[in-house]
């Protein structure tokens, strides 16, 4: 009896742990989702900054994890800046000074149009399994959709954020919340997942709001108007040249 | 009584020589080093109200918690419509509304490429609807190059940044900032003019813009980052009585972007500064009384051994030692207003040089966080001519009566005695 008792009890730690997934697995599925070689985007972005709401319409094209480009369409006032990122180079350009400036130190850690996310953010690589290493700690519920917690740790040295805790809903394999934390343990930014939508067999968010945790303000929404996966996209649109056009 | 004692000193002049000398150095030294003091605070209060803190000065709560950082993003709005409002209230007070911002300045080459750049502090100032603010910022005698700004879209640039930078006139800049809600700006200028203020603090970055041209840059449409409020003449007194009636008609704590109004002197480093001169001031005049006296005790002790007879025998005569006493106090007191004149006369002499010439002091002031001018002057005031009286006469007056103290300790009785040897 006293045998059987102690066998029982040696086993219960792997009964637990094996109701949890392996957290690499979790990210995979995210990047399954969320990453494409090719993505053609037109989002709407609302800052609520602490004075005023400001409503951004851009349209962004995404080549792989190094090549991206976004022109935004409104207001006027912004209307005509374009972006470029190539590899770990970032150029903007302002149409009322036909100027275009490449953004590097220090200035990388500013706001992208006063939104909550910083031009570090827009630099990161998008798929997260390829920097982070994960662990599911736990289980919980939100905005009723049961989530895995993981815990992420980077795995590579230059990475914006050194932890991260997402909340990865257990069916769709999207983070519906997260919490990303810098190198001292401070949270710095948390992203929730308000809405989702099926693009195809994927998953993907259709309303997500950002908020830098050191700003004042009520945050920053992206509303994913149009979507497009393994879009045709000429490789002349990810040049300096085009940022002109 | 007068004339006889004045009479006295003259015909005596060992009595009064020294003394007039001690005391007409150490009051022209006073009327020198107030005269000094006065003109530091006064540069102090002109320069920082031309360039910084107005006389009052009026912003956000949210602003003010941060206004080291000039945070023009939690700065004023509907400004032209407030400053109608303020110029009936307040119709003594002038209002200026400006931007004060941080950017960085680039040259491109002719290919649109960034060709230098570098940091400079940006002020948007009101250059077109009348000339009170390019004569409050002495514009056209800091102009070292070019001209001033004739149109929208031109710029100033301090001579040392141009030099850095390897800017000419005509180049067109771009200045990139973010905006009142953060989003990246640029904005393309023409440098019209150069200028040098003389004044480190500017000298080392400024560009002067108009304010139309930076709301639009910055996006900051009828915005401001403060207003700044010019009294005909700077009261102290009269600011702290605005400031409070405003704050509380204005100041909302429930409202982090209602206004408030401050006060020049409780701006930045500016009540401590002169504070600081106040207490120096205050120092300075007590050190010269207490070693005044101490030195006048001393050279009226030398006197009273030298008039060691006169006063035996002024006491032997029956004059009272009371009347004698008050009779050296009245001496003293006639010293003190004549050495008083003369040092009061020759400080304001090398006041009045001190404040039309000045003494360059551009070398220590390399690293000055403060708007201050390079040149130092005097400033004569009304108080110059009479605040040499305060220590000139206490000294020698107090100087009297501790020394004089010896005539209540002589004997009657041994005085003929005394006068024997």
């Amino acid at each position: 009896m006293r045998n059987l008792i102690i066998t029982i009890l040696m086993f219960i730690p792997l009964i637990i742990f094996a109701e949890y997934p392996s957290g690499e697995m979790l990210l995979k599925k995210i990047d399954e989702n969320m990453y494409s070689e090719n993505i053609i985007s037109v989002s709407t972005m609302i800052i609520h900054s602490r004075r005023a709401t400001k409503t951004m319409k851009l349209k962004s094209w995404k080549n792989g994890d190094n090549s991206s480009f976004s022109e935004y369409l409104s207001p006027p006032k912004n209307a005509g800046t374009k972006m470029l990122k190539l590899d770990n180079n970032l150029w903007i350009y302002n149409p009322q000074a036909d100027r275009t400036i490449r953004i590097s130190g220090h200035m990388l850690r500013q706001s992208v149009m006063g939104s909550d996310l910083s031009y570090e953010d827009m630099m990161e690589e998008d798929e997260i399994s390829k920097i982070y290493q994960a662990e599911v700690i736990g289980e919980e519920v939100i905005n009723e959709a049961d989530c895995w917690i993981l815990m992420l740790t980077a795995k590579v040295a230059d990475v914006n954020y050194q932890t991260r805790k997402i909340w990865v809903d257990k069916t769709k394999y999207l983070a519906l919340r997260e919490e990303r934390f810098g190198k001292s343990g401070k949270l710095l930014k948390t992203t929730t997942i308000d809405e989702v939508f099926l693009v195809g067999k994927r998953w993907y968010p259709k309303k997500i709001m950002f908020k830098d945790v050191l700003k004042k303000g009520k945050g920053t929404e992206l509303i994913i108007e149009s979507i497009e996966f393994d879009a045709n996209i000429p490789a002349s649109i990810f040049s300096k040249a085009s940022l002109r056009k | 009584m007068l004339k006889f004692l004045a009479k006295g000193l003259l015909r005596d002049r060992t009595r009064s020589f020294f003394p007039i000398l001690i005391i007409a150095s150490g009051v022209m030294l006073t009327v020198l080093f107030f005269s000094w003091i006065n003109g530091y605070a006064m540069m102090l209060i002109a320069e920082n109200a031309r360039f910084e803190t107005g006389h009052v000065k009026i912003v956000t709560r949210a602003y003010k918690e941060l206004i080291d950082q000039k945070p023009y993003d939690l700065g004023l709005m509907n400004v032209n419509e407030r400053i109608e409002v303020l110029s009936s209230e307040y119709p003594q007070i002038y209002w200026q509304p400006r931007i004060y911002f941080g950017n960085l300045l680039d040259l491109p080459d002719k290919k649109g490429e960034t060709l230098s750049q570098g940091e400079v502090i940006g002020f948007g100032v009101d250059l077109f609807t009348d000339s009170y603010e390019q004569e409050l910022l002495n514009l056209k005698e800091a102009l070292s190059n070019g001209n001033l700004p004739t149109k929208q879209g031109e710029i100033l640039i301090s001579q040392e940044v141009a030099e850095k930078i390897g800017i000419n006139i005509n180049d067109v800049i771009t200045l990139i900032g973010s905006t009142m809600y953060g989003s990246m700006a640029m904005h393309n200028f023409t440098v019209s003019g150069m200028v040098r203020f003389g004044i480190q603090a500017m000298d080392r970055g400024a560009v002067i813009v108009d304010i139309a041209d930076v709301r639009l840059f910055l996006d900051m449409e009828d915005s401001a980052s403060e207003i700044l409020g010019f009294l005909p003449k700077y009261n102290e007194d009269t600011t702290f009585e605005i400031s409070s009636i405003f704050n509380k008609k204005y100041t909302n704590k429930d409202d982090e972007f209602s206004e408030i109004m401050l006060p020049l002197r409780t701006q930045g480093q500016m009540e401590f500064l002169l504070a600081t001169m106040d207490q120096r001031m205050g120092m300075f005049i007590f050190i010269f009384i207490f070693v005044m006296s101490l030195v006048l005790w001393n050279s009226g002790l030398m006197n009273g051994i030298r008039r060691y007879g006169e006063i035996g025998i002024r006491l032997a005569i029956g004059e009272s030692k009371g009347h004698i006493y008050r009779s050296l106090i009245l001496e003293s007191l006639l010293i003190g207003i004549v050495a008083t004149i003369i040092g009061t006369a020759i400080g304001l002499i090398f006041s009045y040089l001190l404040q039309n010439y000045g003494i360059d002091m551009s070398s220590m002031l390399k690293d000055a966080k403060v708007i201050m001018s390079t040149t130092m002057r005097a400033q004569v005031t009304p108080t110059s001519y009479f605040i040499g009286f305060i220590p000139g006469v206490f000294a020698s007056v107090i100087g009297a009566m501790v020394s004089g103290i010896g005539i209540y300790k002589r004997n009657t009785a041994q005085l003929f005695k005394e006068l024997e040897i």
